[in-house]
Formats: structure tokens, sequence, C-alpha cells
């Protein structure tokens, strides 16, 4: 029977059912001690003492640690690390680390946080694009050439003036999208230990032990051999676990000195503060098109407020313009992007990484162009969907597109072409459509290694061991590496075990994010399989005198298939090749193919493969109340094979919602720098009664360079949601709201304006001067 | 070592055991069941009662383990997630969960298994109205819902057959 293609119960599930699963904070490990950190309470201000001296006079604190014990810098991005793990001599946003104690108990530790002395010397807060831009009297960080840019990207394909000349209708519109968290169920927890021979066990909740290997041992000074980072289960990551944070390193010195384990958990609040999440990005957006739809030319201009720190920000402001051509034939683009820094906690990737922004913005603009040239927005997505197999005017190769057929599939799921002319009052229909990368062409530090490998070993029993660098954060990665290999060998899934994320045992993997993992890591699983296979169909043939090429392996059998005389069991041949060989094993590893434009940025976009998402959002409004309600969302995903069918409708439906979240209830919202709503309660992620119906599509397009044709399911269903939400607020009452989240006070502010179009809020951004741009 | 409250013995009645522990009285039962007794199945997600994640049954009832001193809990009957299933084998809304993929990271499934169940012990014809009320108080972050509700509407109707 094959695995691939089958609704396979995720190999994890058992132990997450009953409560066995170990995660991080889970962990027990004996004379273990517990850390607490000590966060700034200011937004901006130099530290002009930090005196820890009470604190560690503390009957029961082991340890304290500030940024004198670990004065070097650190980034996820090699080339923008621009923060301490604990402050150094300044504090950038309220939250930011400054100290951590080491104590025999939580309670100890807790008390000792309150008798460490922290003077500020306060400095004017930044919190807005306008202010980081106006401001350049006031810097975050010093290195910043001017004000508070921490990037700037320029990149123009095509003669903009002839594309807009070309022509019949030009718009030009302004949109904001809000900031947004993760809020993954877990919160971030690590537990390290250390023997007297130096080397340093850190188990963490991360989606990039690799990442995290790297950084930490470069901060720390500790050879990469020495130290090992494991990966238990993790409760949730979106991409706010993917670089290492303060109790990581605090942990990871704590063991080194005491030879003793510690465990640091981080309350909810202070999750709030890890954040790296959404970015609030302005964008200016303006497209020109002839009568008929066919775009002439985009320029899309994009501000990120990026908080205090780097984090990924450097990718960030490039994936906010590096993904709106791979839907449409658009012959010319240009886009210009800024990063700046604020005083507030550091924004980061969140699921849909950069693409998110820019996307709604581009949906909603498309919506009104479709409604003044009165063309219905799905069909005219239709008729300008980008071709399969052509590449981007900035360079990017796309292979299968199902986008075609997903604006099918929901168009005939939700009865669009009938219904929506026909709504009643306050009800509308709304369409939207995307796409995403199937991992990230280049590696975060550009090197030419493999971007993922595996270790298949084969047990003497039958029994068979999959190792590899991946972290599953409940997507279901162990589970795809696991039907792998039980396609490739025939063996039944329960008689793999996968053993991931461990920097000792498993080969590189880079980590869950940018959607790579079940191309990349799959691809390798199946590459290791394949080398196996064959050792084990050579044996099997010279037991049963027929040729390898005539056998066929499933159900733990290896045989002609249709002929239950000619096969041997799994075991009989893998002891039979293992005889041969000697022990069973081999490796299998994936290494992107060189992809992309050759200007600076080209890295950024390049994928081997992209994703396709179309969706249909009905909502409606209450007169009264001008509560928003999302009745039903229809999703269809070209995810080119679904390996798991419903694990993949798990990424679909959960990435709707999460839109659906961002789209009508979610926003990071701060007061002079200190976050207002650092809970789950006022943080409003939907519950399950503000969760509408979700009916999720698959659209299968069996891409050539996946492992059987996969494509990524985890990220891409995101982003159509939150414009095709907006478009159906606006066929519901009539009047756009053109930021996010779309909250009852901007309807009824969107209504009353409705006949008098409001002053845009970005004037000031409007009248700076175009920069100068570079061509490629 | 910080001024601390002497450590009281108490009596716990958990997953059918009778369990003497010695813990401070302002501890949480959330933090005696994690930390003295191991039963780290029960999981924290905010520690101020609005995730979900620490959801036990107390005398059959879903309550929140972090809002409830375990002091409070001695003359009560705890259930938590590992005390679901009988002789390793799985209540019926764990298989569902299971084989319709409703726990995802599965960080807040034991949340969900303890209200689920609480629901389905009294009814297993629950409509879509019921379940959703019946889960309201826990949070999930991967799923949207989608799978949970159709792994209680599966459960349901397996226990109805049984």
């Amino acid at each position: 029977m094959t695995t691939i293609g089958r609704s396979t119960t995720k190999i994890d599930s058992y132990t997450k059912v009953t409560g066995k699963a170990k995660y991080a904070d889970d962990l027990k490990l004996p004379r273990m001690a517990y850390g607490r950190i000590l966060r700034s309470t200011e937004a901006h201000a130099l530290l002009k003492r930090v005196d820890v001296a009470r604190a560690r006079a503390l009957p029961g604190v082991l340890d304290v640690f500030t940024a004198a014990d670990m004065p070097h810098t650190f980034g996820i991005m090699p080339t923008t690390q621009d923060e301490y793990p604990f402050a150094l001599d300044k504090v950038r946003y309220v939250g930011e680390p400054i100290a951590a104690v080491c104590a025999v108990d939580e309670e100890t530790a807790e008390e000792a946080l309150s008798l460490i002395e922290v003077e500020y010397e306060p400095l004017p807060v930044i919190t807005t694009i306008e202010d980081a831009l106006a401001r350049e009297d006031v810097k975050i960080h010093d290195y910043t050439k001017r004000g508070n840019i921490m990037k700037e990207v320029h990149l123009t394909f095509g003669d903009m003036d002839e594309g807009f000349a070309e022509a019949d209708l030009v718009r030009e519109d302004t949109f904001f999208f809000e900031g947004t968290t993760h809020a993954p169920m877990e919160e971030h927890a690590c537990v390290a230990d250390c023997a007297a021979d130096g080397k340093i066990t850190l188990w963490t909740s991360t989606q990039t032990p690799h990442y995290v290997h790297r950084e930490i041992g470069r901060t720390l000074g500790v050879p990469l051999s020495r130290l090992r980072i494991i990966v238990p289960p993790v409760g949730g990551g979106f991409g706010g676990k993917c670089e290492p944070f303060a109790h990581d390193f605090a942990a990871c010195l704590f063991a080194l000195r005491h030879g003793r384990p510690v465990k640091f958990t981080l309350t909810r609040e202070e999750v709030f503060y890890c954040h790296r999440g959404r970015h609030p990005v302005k964008m200016l957006l303006k497209t020109g098109v002839k009568q008929d739809g066919t775009i002439t030319a985009v320029h899309l201009q994009t501000f990120l407020d990026g908080g205090a720190y780097a984090s990924y920000g450097l990718a960030t402001v490039y994936y906010t313009g590096a993904l709106l051509t791979v839907t449409y034939k658009i012959p010319r683009y240009k886009f210009d992007g800024m990063r700046l820094y604020t005083n507030k906690p550091a924004c980061g990737p969140k699921r849909g990484h950069g693409s998110t922004q820019p996307r709604y913005a581009f949906e909603c603009q498309l919506d009104k162009i479709a409604e003044q040239l009165g063309l219905d927005p799905a069909a005219y997505r239709r008729q300008i969907a980008i071709e399969p197999y052509s590449t981007t005017v900035n360079g990017l190769r796309v292979t299968t597109c199902g986008l075609v057929e997903c604006v099918d599939k929901v168009v005939a799921a939700s009865d669009w072409e009938r219904r929506r002319h026909h709504m009643p009052t306050g009800r509308g229909l709304g369409f939207a459509v995307s796409s995403y990368v199937t991992g990230a062409g280049k590696a975060i530090y550009w090197n030419d290694m493999p971007h993922s490998g595996v270790i298949v070993k084969i047990d003497r029993g039958g029994g068979v061991a999959v190792l590899c660098g991946s972290s599953d954060i409940g997507q279901g990665s162990d589970t795809m590496l696991a039907q792998v290999v039980a396609q490739e060998l025939g063996v039944d899934i329960l008689d793999i075990r996968v053993h991931a994320g461990d920097t000792d045992l498993t080969p590189v993997d880079l980590g869950s994010y940018s959607s790579r993992v079940t191309f990349m890591a799959g691809n390798a699983a199946r590459a290791a399989s394949q080398k196996l296979r064959a050792l084990l169909f050579a044996a099997a043939s010279e037991l049963l005198g027929e040729p390898a090429d005539a056998l066929s392996a499933a159900d733990g059998q290896i045989g002609v298939e249709g002929n239950a005389t000619k096969s041997v069991s799994f075991v009989e041949a893998a002891q039979k090749a293992e005889a041969t060989h000697g022990t069973l094993s081999a490796v299998g590893s994936y290494t992107p193919p060189q992809l992309g434009g050759g200007f600076k940025g080209a890295g950024v976009g390049i994928s081997p493969a992209y994703s396709y998402t179309a969706c249909v959002a009905e909502v409606s409004v209450d007169p009264e109340t001008y509560d928003l309600r999302v009745e039903k969302l229809w999703v269809a995903h070209d995810c080119g094979r679904a390996l798991n069918p419903v694990v993949v409708e798990g990424q679909i439906e959960g990435s709707a919602y999460m839109g659906f979240g961002e789209a009508t209830l979610e926003e990071s919202a701060f007061r002079k720098g200190l976050h207002k709503i650092p809970s789950l309660l006022d943080y409003k992620l939907p519950t399950i009664y503000d969760t509408p119906e979700i009916v999720a599509l698959l659209v299968e397009t069996n891409d050539q360079e996946g492992p059987y044709g996969a494509k990524e399911a985890g990220e891409g269903p995101l982003n159509p949601i939150i414009p095709a939400i907006a478009n159906a607020v606006y066929a519901a009452i009539g009047a756009r709201v053109d930021s996010t989240p779309i909250t009852p006070d901007k309807i009824a502010r969107a209504l009353k304006d409705r006949n008098a179009p409001p002053k845009a809020r970005d004037g000031r951004l409007r009248e700076r001067p175009a920069p100068v741009p570079t061509h490629a | 070592m910080a001024k601390q409250w002497t450590k009281q013995l108490m009596t716990l009645h958990v997953n059918g055991e009778t369990l003497e522990v010695a813990a401070s009285p302002t501890h949480t039962l959330l933090e005696v069941l994690r930390e003295e007794l191991d039963l780290t199945g029960v999981k924290h997600g905010c520690e101020l009662g609005h995730c979900g994640a620490c959801a036990v049954l107390v005398d059959g009832v879903p309550m929140l383990s972090c809002l409830m001193l375990a002091v409070e809990a001695q003359d009560s009957t705890i259930t938590t997630v590992e005390g679901l299933a009988q002789d390793n084998t799985l209540h019926p809304l764990q298989q569902a969960f299971a084989e319709r993929g409703a726990a995802q990271c599965g960080y807040c499934t034991p949340g969900f298994l303890i209200s689920g169940v609480a629901l389905l012990e009294h009814n297993t014809q629950p409509t879509r109205a019921e379940i959703r009320e019946a889960l309201a108080g826990n949070l999930c972050r991967c799923t949207g819902y989608t799978k949970i509700i159709e792994a209680v509407e599966l459960a349901a109707e397996r226990m109805r057959g049984a």
C-alpha cells in the first residue's frame, strides 16, 4: 500500500494526545536550576548603571548575568548583527533583556530580579514610521547612515515611464498593514546542561536548530563541536522561534560555568516582547493597466516599521518587493523598500514573511481596478494570471502554476458568479489570490552546502531510523519524512522512527521557515532511501533469482508484483544486504538549483517552486454596530501534490484562520513604546466562536522538482485571506477600509467618509523625493 | 533563599490514584500537577486563565488548573490528559484527534481533550453550536479549529455506536 497521498495519522499524534510529548518546559533534570530575566521598563534609554550585587547576595541565587558576561553582538542575518543577548549600554524597547538570574527555584529567581538596580537615562522614544524618518536627531542605532533607516532597497525592472504612458488607467493607493504577532500556544522555553568536559547541550523550542547552533556558538565563543542543540516537540512557531533568544544564551553560559542544568521558561507577557512578528508596513502602490485590464507597470513602495533590532528584517524588506510579481503577467516593475528602526520589540518573520502585506495591498487595488473597468474580479485574475514555466520581470523562475485551477475551484465552490450580485444588504463576497515560495533559494548565510540532509539507517530487525536536522513545529515534518521513507522502502510507517532536530546526531536541515521542509528534506529523504532500496533490491534479486528491476517494495515485502511466491520480507532482504554490504545506512541531501537574476537583492524571492492560492470570503456587517463577521472562507491551494491530504488541509485551515485573525482582530498595539495588550485575553487571537467555516480545496500540479510533486502548504494559504476579506467588506458596505485590522470603528469611519474620501494618512511619505533607482 | 511558605502535605486524587504530596499552599493545581507529580501533559500557555491549555477535570467538570490552588482540589477527583486512556487504549476522542490531524503542534491538545471529553460524557450527539460552546475556553493557534470540531464529531459518532 502506498503511503504518499494518503491521510496517514501523524506519527507524533500518539504522544501528543496522551500528554506524553515532552516539550522544552516539560523537561526536568537532577539539580536543575531555574532562570528568570529582567527586562527593560524603558523604551529608549541609556543604561547608566546595572547593579546586581544585592541579587547575587540573595541566598539561593546561583548566578546573575548581564551584558558584561556576553558582550558580543548577535543577529540572525550575518550582515546585521546589531543585538546583544543582554543590553550593553542602551535599551531600545520595553521588554529588552538586561539581566538574568539563575537560582534554586523560580520564586528565588523572581525575588532576585526585584533586587537588581537599574538606572536609566531616558532618550526620546520613536514608535512610528513617520517619526523614525522625521527625527534624524534621534538615532536608535549609531551605525545607521541616515536617521533610523536600517535598510533601503531600490530596484527597477523595465522602463516605468513607458509602462505608465501605455496605461489607460493608473491607480495610486495607500495601504497600511498593522503589525501582528505569532502567539504560539507554547511560550519559549529551554533547558541547558553541561558536564566538566565543557560540552553543552541545549534543549530549546526553536524552528531553526542549525542557526541557533551557529549563533550561540559564535556569540559565546564556544566551539560548535562542543555545543549540541536538541529540539523537543515545539508548541507552535509561525516564525517566532527562528532565532536564539537571551534565555538560550544565559542557559548555555550557566550550564558551562556551573556544570549543572538550568531551565528558562518565559511568561506569556515575555513572549510578546520576544515578538519577531509581522512588520507594520505602509505601502504606496501605483499600477497601470490597459482598458482590458492588462497590467503595463507596477510601482510599489514599502515602509517597514522594524522595531528595535534587525532580526530577519534585511530579508523582510526585500520580501515585501520580491513576490508581488509571481502571480500575474507584469512587464515592468519598480520596488522601493525601506525598513526603519523604532523603539518597539523587533519584528521578523511571520507566516508569509514580508509577502503578506504587499499582497494584501495589491489584491485590494486590483479589486478597485476590476470595478473601475467593469470586470469580474475572479475572471480578471484568471485573465492576467502568470503562465506556468515562465520567468517574472524580476528574474524569478516559475515552474508549475495552478493559479487558474485555484481560481476556478473557489469560484465554483462558493457559487461566486451567481451569488456575488445577489447578496443581501450588509453581506458581500470578496476575492483574492496569492503565491508563496517553497523554500528560500538561499540560506541566510550564503554557502554552497546542501540545505537539507537526511540519514536513513536500517536495523537488521527491520526497524528504520530516519535522522534529519528539521524541526517539527506541528506542521508534520516528522511524519512527512516517515512517509517518504516508508514509500521508498515499502515498510509500514510504524516501523520507522524519526529522530529530528539534534545537531549532534542529525545532518543539517536549515529549519522550519520559508515553507521549505517538505520540498527540501523530502527530497533528501527520498534520495537517501533510494540508495538503500537499490541495495535491498539487489539482495532480494539474489534471493529470488529475479532481476532487480522487476521488483517492487510494499507492505514489508520485496518481490515481483502480483506474484506472492516471488517475494521476500523486508527483514530478509535487509539481512542479506547487510551481510553483503555491511551496516545499512545511506545519506541524501538537497541543494536548490542556482536561480535568480544577477542584481543585488536577487537572492530573496528565489525558490525551487511557488505555491498558488485563491480565496473567496463571505462576510456580513451589522448595520447598527458595524460588527464584521466572516461567515465562510473558501480556499483553494496548489500544493503541487498533497503527500498527506489531511495534514495539508490542516495547514490551509490554520493559515486561513491566522489570516482571518489578522484581517479582523489582531494588532500589536503600543502606547509610548509600551505594549498595550501583551496577553492572550487582550491580544485578540480568534476563538472557536470567532473563526468562520473554512473550506480547504486541494489543487495538485505535480511539480517535477518536488518530492512526488509536492510544493508548500504551510504559509501561502494565509496571504489571499486578508485581501479577500477586505474586498468582501467593500462588497458588503460599499466603502473601503484600506488598513488592517478591519474593525467596527474603521468601518464606521469608512461609511461616514464614503462620499468625502479621507485625506491620505501618509501624506508626509508621499512628499518624500523619490530615491535614485538602481537599474537591474 | 527567598522567604517561602512552608510546604504543606496534601492528598490529591488524580487519575484514579490517591497521592500524598508536599507543596506550598500558594501553588496552583497546575504547578503541583506538573512540578510535584510530573504530570506534564497538563500544559500552560498563560497562567492567567486565558488559553485553556491547563484544563483538567475536577469532579468531571473542566477547570483551569492555573486558577485553582492545589489545596482546594484535595477533596475532588482530578483527571488529567494522562488519565484519559485506559490500559493504553485511547479514549475515542484521543483516537479521533490523532486520525483527523486535530493535534498539530499538540500544545493545546490536552486542554481541548479535557473540554471535549467533558462534553461527550453527557452528550454524544452534540450540535456544532454545542461543540463550539464546550470548547470556547480553549485557544488553538494551529488548526483554525476545523479539524478539532471534526474530531469531536467523529468521536461522538463512534461513542454512539459503541
